[in-house]
């Protein structure tokens, strides 16, 4: 790669990174996931592990917030804000992985779709939007109940649902490409599939996969909220849905122990929020279609 | 037509099959041993299950238990429920009306409120209406459906009550009885309704968005009609065209919603069914709610696509 190319990619990356700069809404959700990453990679240093043992709980169940819990404590005397800080890491590992593996599945499916044609596109598009229709979450506890309670089952259930959308959008943008006389000439000078696909489709494709993978990873963390709430998480890792599970089942609600109930869905709130601002911001920088609206 | 619309019942007929393959695979060819399933982390003696076996019947090879299943599902027979120890159809016929309730009126709901916030903020777009009722849908959206419901049955405290469908002293005439289901009925609403809405209101805004620059609006200014009726009467009935659609394809997640919403309130519904077929977990049941959950989705979409072909002109003559 010569030293002009590096040069113009880096030209155009600043120029982008400008334009979302430009986007308030943008710059504030991207500051505040970095907040709650730094948060979360910080816990292990920042506290004291041994407090969301069960057995060595400090407190009594349902505390008020006090000096000593900052926000209280859960059903079983544990600090509410331990648990909520290091629910953090539960919350944004599975929602990442679950991401990066629904958007594999739906690139992959999506320049498949596109780019070979024929039978094997019109196979690939009849079960993407059979996929599309099934409501994901019904799909999503099927999944997690009949294999093994762990974090990798619950990744499992929500990657393997969310996809559709994404696959859908990567065949537009695909066919798109395809459509251009760039194409034609790499094929006419014998590049095959793997040269199309990866130098020339993939490129292109990439930017519009990368916001598609921010708004998806909104989806994912609720969807990992909505699936331990309902019993169906890690039971030996703590979440905020596990926590609003554990709220639920215990009868918080009728405690009134508020403390308990809204620091992990306000962390949910916040980090789906945070990612949805940047999706937008994102959206409108790198997908042309929608420059200067909004 | 007659072509286009045959196709599309043969569609949703094979995506129907689809489910119901499905529907077997996960729940019997996925878990392996769904009795091993199902009785996890309980003790059971070695008869109890070889009794679970033969009436699920597992002691068949896969492929007859294949043929049973399907021959048994197209006669609406969906097998026996493990928890409740009755055919699951009868149960799912029992919970069927109090969900068709509870999503009816909450979708009904969304869509008029979405509907019409979106309008009025994609009409006067970046004023602060528009801005203040994007932001709270964006932040409704965000939130987790189940705990907003939570949040509203403590914050409303013995106004309204938490659980259940009707007081079991209601006197039985029918308006004492219907107010009480809709005294029952108010947190469940209003939580789907906050959660829903949002969606619509984003895709009614942006698609008015569309048509704002479209040149029958200026002829229709042109011609001297008030800003209200240009909306009304020209604006609003294109725009509605893709809302339409996706207010069905976004059904899905009006199901999600009920399944969590009908959790927390303990609505009597299929979406509690599913919860309690789920904490079993009663493998025939759960297999039962799918199967009838995603089929309710795919009939609604195809009759999407029909009601769109009766409102839109453009794609009946296509």
């Amino acid at each position: 790669m010569t030293a002009i190319v590096w040069e113009r990619r880096r030209a155009a990356a600043w120029a982008t990174w400008r334009e979302f700069a430009s986007h308030r809404g943008g710059l504030v959700g991207l500051l505040g996931l970095g907040a709650i990453a730094l948060l979360a990679l910080l816990a292990p240093l920042l506290t004291d592990q041994t407090g969301l043992d069960v057995t060595r709980a400090p407190g009594r169940p349902f505390e008020p917030p006090s000096g000593e819990f900052w926000l209280g404590t859960d059903n079983t005397g544990r600090s509410v804000l331990l648990l909520t800080w290091w629910g953090t890491r539960v919350s944004l590992v599975v929602g990442l992985s679950a991401t990066v593996l629904s958007v594999l599945i739906g690139t992959l499916v999506g320049v498949a779709a596109a780019h070979f044609g024929g039978w094997t596109s019109a196979l690939l598009m009849r079960f993407t939007d059979f996929f599309l229709v099934l409501p994901s979450l019904v799909l999503a506890i099927a999944l997690s109940t009949v294999l093994p309670r762990g974090l990798g089952t619950i990744v499992l259930a929500i990657g393997a649902t969310s996809w559709p959308a994404t696959a859908r959008l990567v065949r537009a943008q695909t066919l798109a490409v395809e459509a251009r006389p760039f194409i034609e000439r790499a094929k006419a000078l014998g590049g095959g599939h793997a040269h199309v696909i990866g130098k020339h489709v993939l490129p292109a494709v990439l930017p519009l996969v990368f916001v598609n993978t921010t708004l998806t990873v909104a989806g994912a963390i609720i969807a990992e909220s909505t699936l331990s709430f309902l019993g169906l998480g890690d039971p030996t890792q703590i979440s905020w849905g596990s926590m609003l599970h554990a709220a639920n089942v215990h009868g918080a609600v009728s405690q009134r122990a508020w403390w308990f109930l809204v620091p992990p869905g306000l962390g949910v709130v916040l980090v789906v929020l945070a990612f949805t601002m940047c999706g937008r911001a994102l959206e409108t920088v790198l997908n042309p279609r929608l420059k200067g609206e909004r | 037509m007659i072509g286009h619309l045959a196709r599309k019942l043969g569609g949703a007929l094979a995506s129907l099959v689809f489910v119901v393959v499905l529907g077997f695979f996960l729940f019997r060819v996925i878990p392996g041993d769904p009795v091993v399933a199902m009785t996890r982390g309980r003790p059971v003696g070695s008869a109890q299950i070889a009794d679970l076996r033969a009436r699920l019947g597992l002691d068949k090879s896969l492929g007859e238990q294949f043929l049973d299943y399907l021959v048994n599902a197209a006669r609406g027979d969906l097998g026996t429920s493990y928890v409740y120890n009755r055919p699951v159809a009868d149960l799912i016929g029992e919970r069927l009306w109090p969900t068709v309730l509870l999503v009816g009126t909450a979708t009904a709901l969304a869509v008029v409120v979405g509907l019409w916030l979106g309008i009025r903020g994609a009409w006067r777009r970046g004023s602060r209406f528009d801005r203040v009722s994007t932001g709270v849908a964006l932040t409704q959206w965000a939130m987790p459906t189940f705990w907003l419901g939570m949040l509203l049955s403590m914050a409303t405290g013995d106004l309204f009550p938490t659980g259940g469908m009707r007081y079991p002293d209601t006197p039985p005439d029918f308006l004492s009885q219907s107010l009480d289901v809709a005294h029952h009925m108010v947190l469940p609403v209003i939580t789907m309704v906050a959660v829903v809405y949002a969606q619509y209101l984003l895709v009614m805004r942006s698609s008015l968005l569309e048509e704002m620059h479209a040149d029958y609006l200026v002829t229709a200014r042109a011609k001297g009609l008030r800003d209200d009726l240009v909306r009304r009467r020209h604006a609003v009935p294109n725009a509605l065209l893709p809302t339409v659609t996706l207010v069905f394809l976004h059904l899905g997640l009006v199901v999600s919603g009920a399944i969590t919403v009908e959790t927390v309130f303990s609505w009597p519904g299929l979406g509690l069914l599913t919860y309690e077929a789920l904490t079993g977990p009663d493998l025939p049941l759960l297999q039962g709610t799918f199967v009838v959950l995603a089929g309710a989705v795919i009939t609604m979409n195809v009759l999407a696509d029909l009601v769109y072909r009766v409102l839109d002109p453009r794609v009946r003559a296509a």
